[in-house]
C-alpha cells in the first residue's frame, strides 16, 4: 500500500473511531464508579437524536452537540434511578434501556427521517494541518474529532491525580471501605452514571452531526454494542480506549479500502475482521495474564442511604 | 303516463347503477413498508406510487412504515386485512412468507408481494426492471468520470444487485470501454455512515464518480464533500448533493399499483408475476443535473426512447465475465431466467460476487 492511500487509510481510521471512543470513555467512567450500563446503543441513538433535533431548531451544531450528550444523560437517569435508588438488576435495566432508547429514537425521529441538519464541517487546525503525515491524519478533522483528542486525557488526569476519580473508583472497587471513609457511594454512582450518559450520548452526537448531517433509524447501527466490549479490551483504562477505539475503526476503513482496491478476498471475511480482532486481542492478553480485573463491584448495588 | 315514465326512468337508473355496482367493487389498498416513508429513498418511492394511487384513482389507502420483516410483518398484514383493506402490497422481500400464510386466512382480499417468487390464488407478485435504467446512468456516467474509475457502494451480493451493476457496467463500458466499475460491499441496506465511508474508500482509490445500490443518502454527501459527481437510486436524491448527482434511477410504482387496483375494481384480477420495465414506465432516470452536457442527455435519451418502445438489448451478446468467458455469444440475449439469477460480474466490474 502507498502513502498517498495509507493516510487516507489512517485519517478514516480517526472518523471511523471517534463515535465509538466517546461512547467508551462514557461507559468506562460508569463502569468504574461500579454501575454495569449495557444501554450504550440506546443511549448513542438518543443522544443522536436530541443532537440532530437541537441543531435543526438553533441551527447552531455547538447547541445540538451538547444537547446531544444530555440526551444521553435523560436516559442513563433512567438507569440510575433503577438501580442505584431501586437496587434493581444491572443487567436487565441495561438491556431495557437499549431497546427503550432504540424504539424511542425511531418513533420520535419517524417524521424527520432523511432531513438535513446543519453539522460540524471540516477544520483544519492552522500550522498542525500543514505538519507532514500527521497533519492530514489527525489535524484535517471536524471540532467534535479534536475534543475527542483533549477527552482521554481529561479523564486520564480525573482519575489519575484527583480525589474525586479516587471516589468513584472507590464506589467501584470497594463501597463499603468507601462508605466507612465518610463518602457517599450512591452519589458517586449517580455521577459515574450521568456523567458516563453525557459522554455516550456525545457520541451519538458525532454521527448525526459529523459522521453524516441526516437523521435516519438505527444510526449506531451496533457501535454501542461495540463500545461495551471495548471497555473491557481496554481494562477500564483511558488510553487503551484510544487504542481500542482506533483499532476497530482502522480494521473497518481497511476492510473498504481493501474492497475499493479490488481484491479477490471474499467481502463477508472482510467484514468480519473487525469484530475477529476484538476476540483475537482481548484472547491474547488475557493469555498472557495481562488482563487487570473490571472493578471489583461492578455490577453490584449497594444499599441507598437513608 | 309522464308519471309512468318517469317511474320507469328512475327505475332504469336504480337499475343501471345497481349493476354498476355488481360490475365496480370498491378497492381499499394497505400498503406495508419496511422502513420509514422519509423523504427519500425505497419506501418513499412506494408511497409516492401510493399517493398516486390515490389521486388518480380516488382509492381510499392506508399504510404502515417501518415493519420489520419476519413474524411482526404477519400482525400488520392480519390487521389490514381484518380492517377491510381488499388490497395490500407487501413492499419488501422479506414479507414473502408471512404473506403467504396470512393470504391464506383471507381469500377474498389480494395481496402483491414486491420481488419475491412465490405465489398463490389470491397472491400476485411485482417488481420492475430497475436495471434498465442502471444502464441508462452508466451511460451517463461513462460519460463524465475523467479517471475512467467508477465507485459502486452495494449492499449485499444477491442477483437483484448483482445484474444492477453488471447493468450500470455495460452502460459505463458503452460509452467508455476503458473505464471500470469499483464495487463495495456494506452487507446493510440503511447505514448512512458505513455507505458514506464505503464511498470514501472509493473515492480514495481514483474513482470519480459514485454510484449505489443503498437506501440511505449517505454515498452522494460523500461525493457531494469531495467535489465528484453521484448517481442515486430509488427516488431523486439531487436535494442530498445538488452539486454532485448526474442522475438517478429510480422508481415509479404508481403505474403497478394503478394497474392492480383496476383490475381489482372490474373483478378481472388474477394472480400473475408482473416485471415491467421502462415500456410500461415502472422504472426511469431522473432528471439531468446541470453538469451533464446536452450531447451526453441527447445520447442517453436516444437509448432511453429504445427501452420506451420495449427494445431491450442491454443483456445481448456478447458478454464476458469478469474472467473474460463468454457469458453470451453475439446475437445470444440472457433469458430472463439468467437474469433473475444472476451471480457473477461483466467484464469491467472490479469486485467480488462473494
Amino acid at each position: 500500500m502507498t502513502i498517498d492511500l495509507l493516510i487516507p487509510l489512517l485519517a478514516a481510521t480517526v472518523q471511523a473511531g471517534t463515535p465509538v471512543l466517546y461512547a467508551t470513555l462514557g461507559e468506562m467512567v460508569t463502569e468504574r464508579s461500579g454501575t454495569l450500563n449495557l444501554g450504550v446503543e440506546g443511549m448513542m441513538l438518543v443522544g443522536a437524536f436530541a443532537a440532530f433535533l437541537a441543531s435543526t431548531a438553533t441551527g447552531s451544531p455547538w447547541v445540538g452537540f451538547v444537547a446531544g450528550g444530555l440526551g444521553g444523560l435523560g436516559l442513563a437517569a433512567v438507569h440510575g434511578l433503577v438501580t442505584i435508588v431501586f437496587t434493581g438488576n444491572q443487567v436487565v435495566s441495561g438491556l431495557a434501556l437499549t431497546i427503550l432508547g432504540s424504539g424511542l429514537a425511531a418513533y420520535l425521529g419517524t417524521p424527520y427521517v432523511g432531513a438535513n441538519t446543519p453539522g460540524f464541517g471540516h477544520l483544519p487546525l492552522p500550522l498542525l494541518a500543514d505538519i507532514p503525515v500527521l497533519g492530514p491524519v489527525f489535524f484535517r478533522h471536524d471540532a467534535l474529532v479534536y475534543v475527542s483528542y483533549v477527552l482521554p486525557v481529561l479523564i486520564w488526569l480525573l482519575f489519575a491525580r484527583t480525589r474525586l476519580g479516587l471516589a468513584l473508583d472507590a464506589a467501584g472497587e470497594n463501597p463499603a471501605a468507601a462508605k466507612a471513609a465518610g463518602l457517599s457511594v450512591p452519589g458517586l454512582r449517580w455521577l459515574g452514571v450521568l456523567a458516563g450518559g453525557f459522554l455516550v450520548g456525545l457520541g451519538g452526537a458525532y454521527l448525526s452531526l459529523s459522521y453524516t448531517h441526516l437523521w435516519t433509524n438505527g444510526l449506531a447501527a451496533g457501535r454501542g454494542w461495540i463500545a461495551v466490549a471495548l471497555v473491557i479490551f481496554a481494562f477500564w483504562r483511558p488510553g487503551r480506549a484510544v487504542l481500542g477505539a482506533y483499532l476497530f475503526g482502522g480494521v473497518m476503513a481497511f476492510q473498504l479500502r481493501l474492497q475499493a482496491s479490488g481484491t479477490v478476498l471474499p467481502s463477508s471475511l472482510l467484514l468480519m475482521l473487525p469484530y475477529v480482532l476484538t476476540i483475537l486481542v482481548l484472547l491474547l492478553s488475557s493469555i498472557r495474564g495481562r488482563v487487570k480485573n473490571a472493578p471489583a463491584a461492578l455490577g453490584a448495588n449497594v444499599e441507598p442511604e437513608g | 303516463m309522464r308519471r309512468l315514465l318517469s317511474f320507469a326512468a328512475c327505475l332504469l337508473l336504480v337499475l343501471a347503477t345497481g349493476l354498476a355496482y355488481a360490475a365496480d367493487k370498491e378497492v381499499k389498498a394497505g400498503f406495508v413498508y419496511v422502513s420509514p416513508v422519509g423523504d427519500a429513498g425505497y419506501s418513499y418511492a412506494h408511497d409516492q406510487g401510493r399517493k398516486m394511487l390515490e389521486k388518480d384513482m380516488g382509492v381510499a389507502t392506508t399504510f404502515v412504515e417501518a415493519v420489520p420483516e419476519g413474524p411482526d410483518s404477519e400482525r400488520v398484514l392480519t390487521n389490514m386485512a381484518r380492517k377491510g383493506y381488499n388490497l395490500i402490497f407487501a413492499t419488501s422481500f422479506g414479507y414473502m412468507d408471512p404473506v403467504i400464510k396470512v393470504a391464506k386466512d383471507f381469500p377474498d382480499v389480494v395481496f402483491m408481494h414486491c420481488s419475491g417468487y412465490k405465489q398463490a390464488p389470491n397472491v400476485g407478485t411485482y417488481f420492475g426492471r430497475i436495471y434498465q435504467a442502471r444502464y441508462l446512468t452508466g451511460l451517463v456516467a461513462g460519460s463524465m468520470t475523467k479517471s475512467a474509475k467508477i465507485g459502486y457502494v452495494a449492499a449485499f451480493p444477491i442477483p437483484e444487485v448483482i445484474r444492477g451493476i453488471n447493468a450500470f457496467t455495460l452502460g459505463v463500458q458503452a460509452v467508455n470501454p476503458k473505464a471500470e466499475v469499483r464495487v463495495v460491499w456494506t452487507k446493510t441496506w440503511y447505514d448512512p455512515a458505513l455507505e458514506k465511508d464505503a464511498a470514501k474508500s472509493l473515492l480514495d482509490v481514483g474513482c470519480d464518480v459514485i454510484a449505489q445500490h443503498q437506501d440511505s443518502p449517505g454515498p452522494q454527501e460523500a461525493a457531494q464533500e469531495r467535489g465528484v459527481y453521484s448517481v442515486g437510486y430509488n427516488s431523486d436524491m439531487s436535494k442530498f448533493a445538488p452539486k454532485a448527482q448526474l442522475t438517478s434511477a429510480v422508481w415509479n410504482w404508481g403505474v403497478v399499483y394503478k394497474y392492480v387496483a383496476e383490475q381489482v375494481k372490474k373483478g378481472t384480477w388474477k394472480s400473475e408475476d408482473i416485471w415491467w420495465g421502462m415500456d410500461k414506465g415502472v422504472v426511469d432516470i431522473a432528471p439531468f443535473g446541470p453538469m451533464v452536457p446536452k450531447d451526453v442527455q441527447d445520447k442517453v435519451n436516444a437509448k432511453k426512447a429504445e427501452l420506451v418502445k420495449g427494445q431491450d438489448n442491454i443483456f445481448a451478446g456478447p458478454i464476458a465475465d469478469q474472467k473474460g468467458a463468454a457469458k453470451a455469444a453475439a446475437g445470444q440475449k440472457l433469458s430472463d431466467k439468467e437474469l433473475l439469477g444472476m451471480n457473477w460480474f461483466v467484464k469491467g466490474v472490479i469486485g467480488t460476487t462473494e
